[in-house]
C-alpha cells in the first residue's frame, strides 16, 4: 500500500518546479496577461517536457502517462499561475481525441505545435448562446470556449455530439475575464463546417470529469501558493515591533488555511488515481474534487489576501492572479452548486 | 500510487471475517457495563485472538505480534463494517498503557499493563483542573513527600469515568520552586484511597460524562511514580499524542454521513422527502466532499506509517481540528433534516435515532473544546506545522 506519488512522479514533480520557478516568474505571466507577449514559449518549454502530450500514447509522440501524473502537473502549474492550454488542449482534447479515434492531431498536439480548444458549454449547461448543426453545419455560438489561441476547436452540443472545427472557418473574439493568466473566447458559426468526431455523450462527460479534476489540482496549487505567500509575509511584516505572524489572530487564519487545504493534497491524488485504476470511483471523486477545491480555494484566497493587509488588494504583489485564476477554476465547466448536484445524481439521490 | 493492501493480506481479512461469524452472538451487549463479567470475557476472547492488544508483548498479557499497521487497519475495518464490539478501550487501554511500556519500571509494566488491558482495572485521567486547562503546565495540585509516601491536595476537573475507576493516572506538581513544565510527576493512585471525594458534572447532553476530583491529604506510597521526579510533563505529552489521533476518526465520519442520507430519504415535509429537496442535498454534498477529503487525508497517513520517506507531519496535525467540526456539522445536518422533530430528545417518543443526532451534535462540540481547544489546535499547526512564531510571553505581573 503507498498513497502519494511514485519516485517517477516526484522527479517529473521537481523538475517542472524548477522550470517553472526560472521561466514563469511572476513578472513573464504579467506580460502574457498584458497580451505583450505570446504564451507560446512558455508552451513550448512545456512541450519540450513533455507534457502538452502528457495522455497522448506514445505511439503519436506523447508520454502515455495517466492522470496522477497530470494532477501532479496541474497542481505545479497552479502554483506559478501559469498560462497555457495545459487543461484544454494537454488533458480534454488530447483525451477526447484519442478515445474517440480521432489521432490525426494528436502528434502536433503533443509536440506543442497545436492547439485543440473546447468549447463544451453547451453540455456543461447552455446559459447564453447555443450551437445547432444541419448537415455537418454549425451554427449559433458558444461562449467561454478555452483557449483564445487554440488552431482548431472541439465542440460539443448539448446532446453529446462533438464537432471539431477549423479556427479559419470560424468567427472568434477574445473575452476579457478576471483571470488574465487563460485566455477564454466565444466562437460564431454560421453554416461553419464542420467534423464529427464523436456522438458518444459519455465520452463528453468523461472527459469533464478529467477537466474538473486537473482544475481541482490547479486550485490546489494556486491555493497553497497563497498560503505559502501569506505566512513568508507574515514573518517578514512588522506592526506594533512584531512580526504580524506572531499574533494568534494572524497565525489562526494560517491554520486554517492549511488545516483545510492539507486534506485536499490527498483529494485531488485519489481523484487522479481513480481514473487510472478504480473506474467506477472516478466521475464521483472528480465531481466532489471540484466543488471542495473550489470552496477551499475560495476561502483560501480571500484568506491569504487579508493576511497581507493592503498590500494583498494591490496589483504590486500580484497576488490577484492566483486569487482570479482560483475564481476561473471555481466557475468554468461547472458552478460548485451545479457539480454538487451532479456528484447527488451520480450516487442516485435524486433525478436529472 | 497502489491501494491495495496485497495478496498477502487478504488471508488476514477472512480470518478476521470468519472470527467475527462464529463469535458475534457472544458480544456484550448495551446492558454490560464496564465491570460485567461479560465484557471482560469478551476482552480476553479478543485478547487471545489477536483482536484486543496485539502488538503488546504476552509477557504483559498482550497477544504479542509483530507491529503491522494494515493488519491493525483490516481489524478495524472488518469490525467497522460489522458493528463488532471491539472490546474496552478506556483511557486506561489506550492512553496509558503505551506510556508504561514506554517509560514505566518493570514492576510497573508486570503490574498494571495485564489487568489493564483485560478491562480488570479502569482508570481515570487526572490532567486537568480548574485553573489549568489550556495552559495545563500551570496546574497546581500538589504533592509532597512525608516519609515513604506522597501527600495529595487538590482538585481535577473533566476526569472522565472517575466514578467507574479503580485507578487514577494523575499529574500533580512536586516541584514548586522548578520552573513550571519542570516541576510535574505522574503519580498513580487507587481511587478508593481515604480523602478523594468524586461529584459528577452534569453536562450540556444531560448525561454526566464527567467528574470533579477533590484530594484532601490522600496519602500514596512513594513508588507509584512513573519516571522520575519532575519528569511528569514529558509523561503526559507523550500520551496527548495518542489521544489526538483517536478522536476523530474519518470512517465514523463517513458513516454517520451515510445516515443522513437515510435520514434524507425518510423524513419528509408535506409529503416530499427532503432528499428531493436542492438545497438540503447541496449540504449534504458539501459534507460528502469534506468527509471524502478527510477519508483521503487518512489514507494518506495509513501509507506514511508504512512508507517511512513520506512526510505527513501537516497533515496528521490537522485531523482533530478538522475532524471534530466536520462530524459536528454532519450531526447538525441530521437536526436541520428533522426540523421540528430533531427537537425530540430523551423520552420523546418521536425521538428518531434515539435522540443521537442532538447528543452527538452537543457531544462532538465538548470533543472540539476538549483534548485541545480548536484554537490550541490551530496554534500547534502554525507554529509546528507552519513554522510561524510563537506568541510572545508577558512577563508575570511583579508580586507585590
Amino acid at each position: 500500500m503507498e498513497f502519494g506519488l511514485s519516485q517517477d512522479q516526484l522527479l517529473l514533480d521537481d523538475s517542472l518546479r524548477k522550470y517553472l520557478s526560472t521561466e514563469v516568474s511572476l513578472e513573464s505571466v504579467r506580460k502574457v496577461a498584458a497580451s505583450d507577449v505570446s504564451d507560446n514559449d512558455m508552451w513550448r518549454g512545456l512541450a519540450d517536457m513533455g507534457l502538452a502530450g502528457i495522455v497522448i500514447p506514445e505511439a503519436h509522440g506523447g508520454a502515455e502517462l495517466g492522470m496522477l501524473d497530470a494532477v501532479a502537473v496541474a497542481e505545479a502549474l497552479g502554483y506559478a499561475a501559469c498560462p497555457g492550454p495545459f487543461l484544454s488542449t494537454a488533458i480534454m482534447g488530447a483525451h477526447l481525441l484519442n478515445r474517440a479515434g480521432a489521432t490525426d492531431p494528436l502528434a502536433g498536439m503533443a509536440s506543442g505545435d497545436y492547439r485543440v480548444g473546447v468549447a463544451f458549454s453547451d453540455f456543461v449547461g447552455a446559459r447564453k448562446g447555443q450551437v445547432t448543426e444541419v448537415n455537418s453545419q454549425l451554427s449559433g455560438q458558444s461562449l467561454y470556449a478555452l483557449d483564445a489561441d487554440a488552431d482548431a476547436y472541439l465542440v460539443a452540443l448539448a446532446d453529446g455530439r462533438v464537432y471539431m472545427v477549423e479556427t479559419e472557418h470560424l468567427a472568434r473574439q477574445s473575452l476579457t475575464t478576471i483571470d488574465v493568466t487563460r485566455s477564454v473566447c466565444e466562437l460564431n458559426f454560421s453554416q461553419t463546417p464542420a467534423c464529427l468526431v464523436t456522438e458518444d455523450a459519455q465520452l463528453v462527460r468523461d472527459t469533464i470529469y478529467r477537466g474538473r479534476t486537473i482544475q481541482a489540482a490547479d486550485t490546489l496549487g494556486a491555493a497553497q501558493y497563497m498560503l505559502d505567500q501569506a505566512v513568508a509575509y507574515s514573518l517578514d511584516r512588522k506592526q506594533f515591533n512584531r512580526a504580524i505572524g506572531s499574533f494568534q489572530a494572524v497565525k489562526h487564519m494560517c491554520a486554517e488555511m492549511a488545516s483545510q487545504l492539507e486534506p485536499c493534497r490527498s483529494f485531488v491524488w485519489y481523484a487522479g488515481h481513480a481514473f487510472d485504476e478504480m473506474d467506477n470511483e472516478a466521475a464521483l471523486t472528480a465531481c466532489h474534487a471540484k466543488a471542495h477545491l473550489a470552496e477551499v480555494g475560495q476561502f483560501v484566497a480571500k484568506t491569504s489576501t487579508e493576511v497581507h493587509g493592503g498590500m494583498g488588494f494591490t496589483d504590486l504583489v500580484g497576488l490577484h492572479y492566483w486569487f482570479k485564476r482560483i475564481g476561473f477554476n471555481r466557475q468554468l465547466l461547472g458552478s460548485p452548486e451545479q457539480v454538487r448536484h451532479e456528484a447527488a445524481l451520480l450516487q442516485g439521490l435524486c433525478d436529472a | 500510487m497502489d491501494l491495495s493492501y496485497g495478496h498477502e493480506y487478504d488471508t488476514f481479512r477472512e480470518e478476521v471475517k470468519s472470527f467475527i461469524q462464529a463469535h458475534q452472538h457472544k458480544q456484550p451487549g448495551p446492558g454490560d457495563g464496564l465491570k460485567s463479567p461479560a465484557l471482560r470475557e469478551w476482552q480476553r476472547l479478543l485478547i487471545e485472538n489477536g483482536y484486543h492488544s496485539r502488538t503488546i508483548s504476552s509477557e504483559y498479557g498482550g497477544f504479542g505480534a509483530e507491529p503491522d499497521i494494515i493488519k491493525s487497519r483490516i481489524i478495524a475495518e472488518e469490525f467497522g463494517a460489522a458493528r463488532m464490539h471491539r472490546g474496552f478501550n478506556g483511557q486506561g487501554v489506550t492512553m496509558l498503557t503505551p506510556v508504561l511500556l514506554e517509560m514505566g519500571s518493570e514492576t510497573q509494566k508486570q503490574t498494571f499493563v495485564g489487568p489493564t488491558i483485560n478491562a480488570e482495572i479502569i482508570w481515570c485521567q487526572g490532567y486537568s483542573e480548574p485553573g489549568a486547562g489550556s495552559d495545563l503546565a500551570s496546574l497546581t495540585t500538589k504533592a509532597e513527600l512525608d516519609g515513604d509516601e506522597w501527600v495529595i491536595n487538590g482538585q481535577k476537573i473533566w476526569t472522565s469515568t472517575a466514578h467507574h475507576a479503580d485507578w487514577i493516572f494523575c499529574l500533580v506538581r512536586t516541584e514548586p520552586d522548578a520552573p513550571k513544565h519542570l516541576g510535574i510527576s505522574f503519580l498513580l493512585f487507587r481511587m478508593d484511597t481515604p480523602g478523594i471525594e468524586i461529584r459528577p458534572l452534569v453536562d450540556m447532553t444531560g448525561d454526566a460524562n464527567f467528574n470533579e476530583v477533590f484530594f484532601t491529604d490522600v496519602r500514596v506510597p512513594k513508588d507509584q511514580i512513573v519516571g522520575e521526579r519532575g519528569q511528569g510533563w514529558q509523561v503526559a505529552n507523550a500520551i496527548l499524542g495518542h489521544e489526538r489521533g483517536s478522536l476523530a476518526t474519518p470512517d465514523a465520519a463517513l458513516n454517520r454521513l451515510n445516515g443522513v442520507k437515510r435520514l434524507m430519504r425518510e423524513e419528509s415535509i408535506n409529503g416530499t422527502p427532503i432528499m428531493d429537496n436542492p438545497i438540503f442535498r447541496d449540504r449534504l454534498m458539501k459534507l460528502e466532499g469534506r468527509a471524502l477529503a478527510m477519508q483521503y487525508n487518512d489514507m494518506r497517513l495509513l501509507s506514511a506509517k508504512i512508507n517511512k520517506n513520506q512526510d505527513v507531519r501537516l497533515a496528521a496535525m490537522i485531523v482533530k481540528l478538522a475532524g471534530t467540526e466536520l462530524r459536528h456539522e454532519i450531526e447538525c445536518l441530521g437536526i436541520d433534516v428533522m426540523g421540528e422533530i430533531g427537537l425530540g430528545y430523551g423520552d420523546n417518543p418521536h425521538v428518531r435515532g434515539h435522540g443521537a443526532w442532538q447528543y452527538q451534535y452537543m457531544f462532538y462540540l465538548g470533543l472540539i473544546i476538549g483534548g485541545g481547544t480548536s484554537q490550541i489546535q490551530k496554534n500547534i499547526i502554525s507554529e509546528r506545522g507552519l513554522g510561524m512564531p510563537k506568541e510572545p510571553k508577558i512577563p508575570a505581573a511583579s508580586a507585590k
